[in-house]
């Protein structure tokens, strides 16, 4: 009998029988992931290890986006002796989960190019691995110079340290050394029992995508205890995700024009983004909408009073916004300096796995509300807005069209949600979750897909926690993207992108 | 001397008067015209900082990049009154002294030894060498026009050659300066005093390192040299005959305009991409060429 080679999972459903992941020989193994991976409308999503009784899991999910699945499947090391294949040097987009698993558990990958430490996990197998020794690339040179920037940086944003190996003004090599926010999200997820905590937790492992997380974290709790939500909460849910995005385009247009210097852009988009989370904070009293999205129901359930509120600023929000980027992406000084930098291509973002906006302005369709739709987006079409260029303009530009998308799709989903029955109960924080279980959730966050993946033991509780922000994926593009830039525009092609530190060190 | 004490009452107000604008184009609050000058006191009370890694050049160098800059505002005329040093080729000697203050500048941004500063130490001298050319052809330019070459005799003399041209060459002049100026203070397009970011940074960079007094120093210098262009500005546009009242009215209104300007620039563009500075700013010195090879065809020199 031919041993079934994967399982196929949709998002957000019901969760799968933890024995029935097949288990593959590393061959196999080997050779599914590079054959998969081969065709561009599958990534990796997750590609993680497993610890128990000595011995290593490897579970490896494959989003197909043709038709909405995840494949899932296994591999089952030793502990003792761990030397494996590396899958990199054929499926480049591997490289940082190969990593992850060699830095958490020793597993020693022959060929891999790049084995250096992720986010110095407190569980890390080398505790010899520190801040201090990480083994930098260096090119012995007369003419080169290295520019270290960080770990402290000079505005308010996150520690994380860049290395420039220049040529003069021009950037040749950037490494990028992260990990200094390592909480240990996943191991609290675990620790933690009380389900409140859970939530609050998973609002906290990156400030600027509450939402995104939390909503993530949501879904794989009902999926594993089996709740079902309304429609009404639903659309509740996909209205607090596109204000999320909304803010949070708003606020990197400003960023966007602060770096270049266009100080009427930036302020006039920081008072838009205010009042954006202001809307968010007369929803639910949390200008980040925490506490908003909770498994099983709503603290906060929408009312005509917050509904009309919401469509007076959208309207005007949006009636500003469109004539301020008008003037910014019309003005000859802007597009000097936004237009032709920081270019990823194509082949660079497939081979990287990029996700989010970073993939779809290389002209790769990869959005997670269309490719494998959660909540009311299973009956809500999204229209993803793809950009070819892949240079700071575009992703300035994507950030501008996908807020206006967003501005209508909360209309649309108003509209509908009006003559939804409204029958959203409280939050359920006593649930019994499905044991020996396997559930896996995506959502498409502002900044890319998020995933959250949980096992549960023979008891139902939580044994293993996996939480992958889109950040993880597109740390490496913007390294790839600065290759042969001035350093000048570094800041404004890590604007860019806008990448979250806290997203990758969990 | 009324124009050395003028200078510096202009000195103190400029930076306020910039922000000014800029909060007003951008329809916040803002601090008041006072701000800079109350942050300069605060600095000056506190003591500064010095890496183990510098010498004594980082620890003189804002001392003599003021004292530089002083100087170089006493050659500037005001009115019919003579400048307190005047002599033949005496906007040579200011050229230098400027560039004296810079030059110190920028042996103090190498002289910490950390790779930012050494990176703008590298940009200043590369915009500043660029940027000479411009104000020695204007110069040459006025000189040729009018027959003198120190900055008293070339102004109190430029609105009495009775020749018509002059008030293009009051245009052009104010002009250049206008521009001159924004690159010598580092300001919109070519570097961005407010920027946070130290790899985008030109001016700032050098002065990383420099904190308390010895920071306070520097913006003075700073402001201070804002004064002298705009001084220079009104020189050129207006007639040193006039009664010195309304002189002394004219040279503030001049100095306030100029500070305007310098604010309306940097609400309403972005700054230049690093690699079209120098594209920028040898434009500017090409129509300073303009204006000279004008000038030599109107006194028939080219033939």
């Amino acid at each position: 009998m031919d041993q079934k080679l994967y399982i196929e999972i949709i998002n957000n459903s019901l969760p799968t029988d933890l024995n029935e992941i097949p288990i593959l020989k590393y061959d196999i193994f080997f050779d599914q992931i590079m054959a998969f991976l081969k065709d561009e409308v599958k990534h990796c999503v997750a590609y993680y290890g497993v610890e128990s009784a000595g011995k290593l899991k490897l579970y490896c999910c494959i989003a197909d986006d043709n038709n909405n699945s995840i494949k899932v499947f296994a591999h089952v090391i030793n502990k003792d002796k761990p030397v494996l294949k590396s899958l990199t040097p054929v499926c480049s987009q591997l490289h940082i989960f190969e990593r992850e698993i060699h830095e958490n558990f020793g597993v020693k990958f022959e060929g891999h190019p790049w084995l250096k430490p992720v986010r110095y996990s407190h569980e890390r197998s080398d505790k010899s691995q520190i801040m201090d020794n990480y083994p930098f690339y260096e090119i012995e040179s007369e003419e080169l110079h290295e520019v270290g920037v960080g770990p402290i940086h000079a505005g308010i944003i996150e520690p994380g340290h860049f290395r420039f190996i220049c040529n003069g003004e021009k950037v040749l090599h950037l490494e990028i050394q992260l990990g200094y926010q390592h909480r240990g999200i996943e191991k609290l997820f675990i620790e933690k029992n009380d389900a409140l905590q859970r939530c609050v937790l998973s609002e906290s492992i990156a400030g600027d995508t509450s939402v995104g997380h939390a909503l993530a974290h949501s879904q794989l709790i009902e999926s594993l205890a089996g709740i079902q939500v309304s429609e009404a909460l639903q659309i509740e849910r996909c209205i607090a995700l596109e204000m999320e995005r909304l803010a949070n385009h708003i606020g990197d247009t400003a960023a966007l024009c602060g770096d270049v210097a266009y100080q009427l852009g930036q302020v006039v988009c920081e008072a838009l983004r205010t009042t954006i989370i202001n809307t968010t904070q007369f929803w639910c009293g949390n200008r980040f909408g925490k506490g908003l999205v909770r498994p099983g129901g709503s603290n906060y359930p929408m009312s005509n009073n917050i509904m009309d509120e919401m469509l007076r600023v959208l309207d005007d929000t949006d009636r500003r916004y469109s004539e301020v980027t008008d003037l910014i992406y019309s003005l000859p000084s802007v597009l000097g300096r936004f237009d032709d930098i920081g270019i990823l291509t194509r082949q660079q973002a497939l081979s990287l796995g990029a996700v989010g906006m970073a993939a779809r302005t290389c002209g790769i369709l990869r959005d997670i509300r269309k490719t494998h739709p959660f909540q009311y987006y299973k009956n809500y079409p999204v229209r993803p807005v793809i950009l070819e260029t892949g240079d700071v303009l575009a992703r300035g530009m994507e950030r501008n069209l996908e807020a206006r998308e967003s501005v209508k799709i909360i209309h649309e989903l108003i509209e509908i949600w009006r003559q939804k029955i409204k029958d959203i109960k409280k939050p359920v924080y006593e649930y019994k979750l499905k044991p020996n279980s396997f559930a896996i959730s995506m959502v498409e966050g502002w900044r890319g897909e998020i995933c959250h993946i949980a096992i549960t033991d023979n008891n139902g509780n939580i044994a293993h926690y996996k939480v992958k922000d889109p950040s993880m994926h597109n740390w490496l593009a913007l390294a790839l993207a600065v290759r042969n830039q001035e350093i000048s525009d570094f800041p404004v092609c890590n604007k860019s992108f806008n990448l979250s530190y806290c997203g990758n060190d969990l | 001397m009324i124009g050395f004490v003028l200078i510096l009452i202009a000195a103190f107000f400029f930076p306020g008067i910039i922000l000014r604008t800029k909060s007003i184009t951008s329809g916040r609050k803002g601090p008041g015209i006072l701000q800079p000058i109350k942050d300069i006191g605060v600095l000056v009370r506190k003591g500064s900082v010095f890496s183990k890694t510098s010498g004594i050049i980082f620890q003189i160098a804002p001392v003599v990049a003021l004292s530089g800059t002083l100087c170089a505002s006493l050659v500037i005329p005001f009115a019919n009154q003579r400048a307190l040093i005047s002599f033949e080729g005496d906007f040579i000697f200011f050229s230098y002294l400027l560039a004296f203050g810079k030059f110190f500048t920028i042996l103090a941004a190498l002289d910490t030894g950390s790779s930012f500063g050494g990176m703008g130490a590298n940009r200043e001298a590369f915009f500043s060498m660029l940027v000479e050319p411009a104000f020695f052809i204007l110069l040459a330019t006025f000189a040729m026009f009018t027959g003198f070459t120190s900055f008293s005799d070339i102004f109190s003399h430029f609105f009495l050659t009775g020749d018509h041209y002059v008030l293009i060459y009051s245009i052009i002049g104010f002009y250049l300066f206008v521009q001159i100026a924004m690159i010598e203070n580092s300001r919109l397009p070519v570097d961005d005093p407010k920027t946070h970011l130290e790899l985008t940074m030109i001016h700032e960079v050098m002065i990383l390192d420099n904190s308390g007094f010895d920071k306070a120093i520097i913006h003075l210098g700073s402001y201070l040299k804002f004064a002298i262009y705009g001084s220079l500005m009104y020189n050129v546009i207006v007639p040193a005959g006039w009664n010195i009242f309304l002189q002394t009215g004219l040279f503030l209104a001049v100095q306030v305009v100029f500070a305007i300007i310098i604010g309306l620039i940097e609400s309403f563009r972005a700054r230049n991409k690093m690699n079209l500075n120098p594209k920028f700013i040898l434009t500017i010195s090409a129509i300073a060429w303009i204006a000279f090879v004008v000038i030599l065809i109107l006194t028939n020199k080219l033939i």
